[in-house]
């Protein structure tokens, strides 16, 4: 069973490796949203240390999400999606293993550029430590949550814009304590552990949870 | 499927049941509007309030809490429907919940355009971004964003099935917003709760409030059966009841 979670994880991998710029895009679309923030609200040291957590967090949710268009779409049109479908192996695995190696292409890249957010946005060392951990915890959530909506809006016109309405309203929680994690990082490393906790009970409930609701939603999609 | 309960999941047997009972709702709707309105203006004190009192404009709150109330009633309605849909595979459950979300919406934007009314004068702003205020907002999304799905689907089928299983997890996920955006820091959870409950309400009030409520019910109801009817007629413009339904002369 798990050879089947192997084969298509390293298959989206290799795909992903002989496409690179797939990868790059969202990560250099991350860095540009991130730096735009200064060019907008002035580049005062106070304030953007106040702005930095949140920016960066709003910064991954958007493309996160924007990557998510990519999840299936290739596999749908090239029909190989409905193959994986047709498998006497278990839907929920094969799903699991597409979405984690979304986020191994699309979140993880995330998590060790945060250093350099941090340094543009003049964070302690703490709160960069702590916003590592926070990303690192929450961007598969965000992975999780949003291959819902990616399986739900397979193969429609404007899907993009359409996945951004249905998805980002669930992304808030990750969002309000992921940000949380960060400021409060900033003044002490420990005061940060409550919500690194809670992120980190998102992230289990989410990988029990979401990987079914989106093999449901992959069935509605095709059928 | 010869349970009585069941026999109204046919359309056609839905549909002359609804026709009959729409123009009930919309009378009980009226009324119920109307004695609230009356006494929520002519029979309730002027002022509320100790210290700091609010004057006559507080007087929206009877359409404001009864919009709020509905809104969420309403989410949870469609839920149920969009559920009932998907394990029964019934198709008129799925046209329910279609029709209920409109409405809905629109009860949630009542909800949030009377509270920026009612915020102006009380809190000196229209907005803030109050738990409550925010949850509200979050729900107002939930509900495009399940309308949006449905009307980008152009099979019915993928429509109902993948706008239901969003409902679904909208209605997972609820609860588990509302709490983020009411304790942010979890470290001081207790100090966030919200001080007020129907107990400390007056009965005046509370009166005109629930007869309020009821009516806003009642409007859903009719608003909800009227959009399924419209639904029923044009998916089932092929079957033979509603051509006969379209050629004779129109019996409600």
């Amino acid at each position: 069973m798990f050879k089947v979670f192997w084969s298509v994880l390293h298959r989206d991998l290799l795909l992903a490796v002989r496409r690179r710029t797939d990868v790059l895009t969202t990560l250099v679309f991350f860095v540009i949203v991130v730096s735009l923030f200064p060019l907008g609200v002035g580049t005062e040291r106070a304030v953007l240390r106040v702005l930095g957590p949140g920016v960066a967090w709003v910064a991954a949710l958007l493309s996160s999400m924007l990557a998510l268009e990519r999840l299936f779409a290739a596999d749908y049109e090239d029909g190989t999606l409905e193959q994986l479908l047709l498998t006497d192996q278990p839907l929920v695995l094969l799903t699991l293993a597409k979405i984690a190696a979304h986020w191994l292409l699309t979140g993880l890249p995330l998590v060790l550029i945060a250093p350099l957010v941090g340094m543009q946005y003049h964070l302690t060392d703490s709160a960069i430590t702590v916003m590592m951990m926070s990303l690192l915890l929450g961007t598969p959530v965000l992975s999780l949550i949003g291959a819902i909506g990616a399986a739900l809006t397979l193969g429609l016109r404007g899907g993009g814009i359409l996945l951004a309405l249905l998805i980002l309203p669930l992304y808030i929680p990750v969002l309000v304590y992921g940000a949380g994690a960060v400021t409060v990082g900033a003044v002490a490393l420990g005061e940060a552990r409550l919500y690194l906790t809670l992120l980190a009970a998102f992230l289990v409930a989410a990988l029990a949870l979401a990987p079914f609701a989106c093999a449901a939603a992959l069935r509605i999609s095709i059928e | 499927m010869t349970k009585p309960w069941s026999r109204f999941a046919a359309p056609a047997s839905f549909y002359p049941l609804t026709g009959r009972l729409i123009p009930v709702f919309w009378v009980l709707a009226a009324a119920f509007i109307l004695i609230a309105l009356y006494w929520g203006f002519f029979e309730t004190p002027d002022q509320l309030g100790g210290s700091n009192a609010q004057k006559g404009y507080y007087r929206i709150i009877f359409i404001h809490v009864g919009a709020a109330w509905m809104s969420m009633w309403l989410y949870a309605m469609l839920v149920a429907w969009a559920a009932v849909g998907l394990v029964f595979k019934t198709r008129l459950s799925f046209m329910m919940a279609n029709a209920i979300a409109p409405t809905g919406a629109i009860f949630t934007f009542l909800a949030l355009w009377t509270g920026a009314i009612w915020g102006r004068p009380s809190w000196g702003t229209y907005w803030d971004w109050d738990p409550r205020l925010t949850s509200e907002l979050i729900l107002f999304f939930l509900y495009i964003g399940y309308i949006a799905l449905h009307s980008a689907i152009d099979d019915n089928r993928r429509a109902d099935r993948a706008a239901s299983l969003l409902a679904i997890v909208g209605l997972v996920m609820v609860p588990v917003i509302f709490w983020s955006i009411n304790c942010p820091d979890p470290n001081q959870c207790a100090a966030l709760h919200q001080r007020s409950g129907l107990r400390k309400v007056d009965g005046n009030i509370l009166f005109a409030m629930l007869t309020m409520t009821l009516g806003f019910w009642m409007y859903s109801f009719a608003t909800t059966l009227m959009r399924v009817r419209s639904m029923i007629l044009t998916r089932e413009a092929e079957t033979a009841w509603v051509q006969d339904l379209v050629r004779a002369p129109e019996r409600g």
